[in-house]
């Protein structure tokens, strides 16, 4: 049987660690890159398409990363794209990706994000910009991203009765998952004294519950099935099921970074799904499989309550249930569905255009096999969700 | 002689008469209500009037979130020294079916906040300089 045209294949996945070391995010970048294609026994040569997630705080060269990244490793002359969506920018790359071996214009791709963040809160970028609405809510309101995860956490306090110590759950079981990933920058173990001596950043919220910024970068190397299936690896395989990008749908009436209102819901229908459950909805529709196929999942958890957000959202339990999904076990290693086996934002920071190939790198090792103490046993169904802000979806879903 | 009070950002909100109001857009064919006003024209895919009315939003609403910051915000927050934490609430306004954030007032109880509870509009400093006091909106308990 030949293979379907539209199915593509991961061949290579590889990261450089996370931390916070300081060096151009060039650098990064490449070593990530020759890990992903040391790992899918392929070199820089072999590849048809080079794609990029951009970063915003490293001048010029960030903003045209594909062909920064393809100079690095030298100009061959091939095809190029950058794509930022902010966090969502890696898994628009992975698509971008895609979408040149389904249009049959390469074989093999390569997608590469890497970042070198500045310490503490994320700001805006410079200037005065009061049309730019990322500036208005910093320049206005004070509204860090901290403030926001802080209004999505005490709006489950008070919507479902969430305390800070299931916040907390979430932290002790995600520091227990990264500890043995060598790509994880936090490799230690929280337990819940230390983490009530933490300082509240924004209430509810403690410097702990809130992922960090960090360096770092994350590659893989796609390829057409019709190409995969000439190899000998084919154990080794993993295909991408689907890959949403959706924004949300008008009137948008929930509370979304970096703006300061929601949409009106006056004069239209409020759609048939929030943003977030419909980014995880259309990752399902596309690959035709279910919450209830997945064996593991990598969520943002950008603060540890937005992780339960994220069960909800992408259909592990019901509204207001994930705080007893988390205590009954099912998504720690081990339980039905481990969310964030590498450990998560919580273990990495985020490096905003690498996080979300990074993602897709552990759902990689983990289908194949290959994911040693973290490894969730006989994964063969796996998600990875993210959301950019000014309202950028992102899921990837793999499957072996 | 008291210094000028000036809005932060300009077309967001006035205090004319002493009552704080929020300057938002309303689309006259579909009804929705956009704030800021930020487009001449309205979003609604479904509508797409070419502009929008200049118009004040309700004053007061409901708590949907609330939180307390604690650690200075980088520029260009005019955090001052010594810094001074300040609560953020988001409050849904019926009339208008939106959520619109603003800082919580001054001497604001967060600890005694709930969701569901009535909010009202105010207007009070934000920081002050040598030459004005420059002001932006809050939302407080009713």
């Amino acid at each position: 049987m030949s293979p379907d045209p539209n199915d593509v294949v991961i061949l290579g996945a590889g990261m450089h660690p996370w931390g916070k070391w300081g060096r151009n995010f060039v650098e990064y970048g490449v070593v990530a890159a020759r890990a992903a294609l040391a790992d899918a026994g392929l070199t820089w040569n072999d590849v048809g398409f080079l794609a990029a997630g951009n970063t915003m705080r490293n001048g010029y060269p960030g903003y045209v990363a594909g062909s920064t990244f393809a100079q690095a490793l030298g100009w061959r002359g091939n095809r190029v794209s950058s794509s930022y969506a902010a966090c969502a920018s890696g898994a628009v790359a992975v698509d971008q990706a895609r979408a040149q071996i389904q249009a049959g214009r390469c074989d093999v791709a390569l997608v590469v994000g890497a970042d070198t963040a500045p310490k503490g809160f994320f700001g805006p970028l410079p200037g005065e910009r009061p049309e730019d609405p990322d500036w208005v809510r910093f320049r206005v309101l004070g509204a860090t991203n901290p403030t926001y995860f802080a209004l999505y956490a005490r709006r489950r306090m008070e919507q479902y009765g969430a305390t800070p110590k299931d916040f907390a759950t979430v932290k002790v079981k995600n520091s227990r998952h990264g500890l043995a990933n060598p790509n994880a920058r936090y490799r230690k173990e929280f337990g819940y004294d230390e983490i009530a001596e933490s300082p509240v950043v924004a209430d509810p919220l403690r410097l702990v519950d809130i992922c960090a910024t960090s360096d770092g970068a994350a590659a893989l190397v796609l390829a057409s099935a019709e190409f995969a299936a000439r190899r000998d690896d084919r154990d080794r395989h993993v295909r991408i099921a689907a890959i949403s990008t959706v924004t949300p749908q008008y009137p948008n009436t929930y509370l979304d970074m970096p703006d300061i209102a929601t949409d009106s819901g006056v004069g239209a229908a409020l759609p048939e799904r929030s943003f977030r459950d419909s980014i995880a909805a259309a990752a399902y529709e596309e690959a035709g499989l279910g919450p209830d196929d997945l064996n593991l999942a990598e969520v943002y958890d950008l603060s540890t309550a937005l992780e339960l957000d994220w069960y909800e959202n992408i259909g592990l339990c019901g509204e207001g249930e994930a705080e007893a999904l988390l205590h009954s076990g099912a998504t720690t290693l081990g339980g039905r569905v481990p969310v964030n086996p590498s450990g998560g934002l919580a273990c990495f920071g985020e490096a905003i255009p690498a996080q979300a190939v990074a993602q897709v790198c552990e759902l990689t090792w983990q289908l194949r096999g290959e994911a040693g103490e973290r490894q969730v046993d006989g994964a063969r169904v796996a998600l990875s969700i993210n959301q950019g802000l000014f309202g950028h979806g992102s899921c990837v879903i793999a499957t072996r | 002689m008291s210094k000028a009070r000036v809005p932060v950002i300009d077309g967001y909100f006035t205090e004319d008469g002493g009552q704080a109001r929020l300057l938002g857009g309303r689309c006259g064919t579909c009804g929705a209500f956009f704030f800021p006003k930020q487009y001449s024209f309205c979003r609604n895919p479904a509508c797409g009037a070419p502009d929008l009315e200049d118009v004040a939003l309700s004053t007061t609403g409901t708590l949907w979130s609330f939180t307390d910051n604690r650690f200075a915000p980088p520029p260009p927050y005019p955090a001052g020294e010594p810094f001074e934490p300040y609560g953020v609430a988001a409050v849904q306004l019926d009339e208008e079916q939106m959520i619109v954030l603003g800082q919580l007032a001054r001497g604001t109880d967060v600890a005694a906040l709930h969701a569901g509870q009535a909010m009202e509009l105010v207007v009070e400093p934000l920081y002050e300089d040598d030459d004005a006091v420059h002001t932006v909106w809050k939302w407080r308990p009713a």
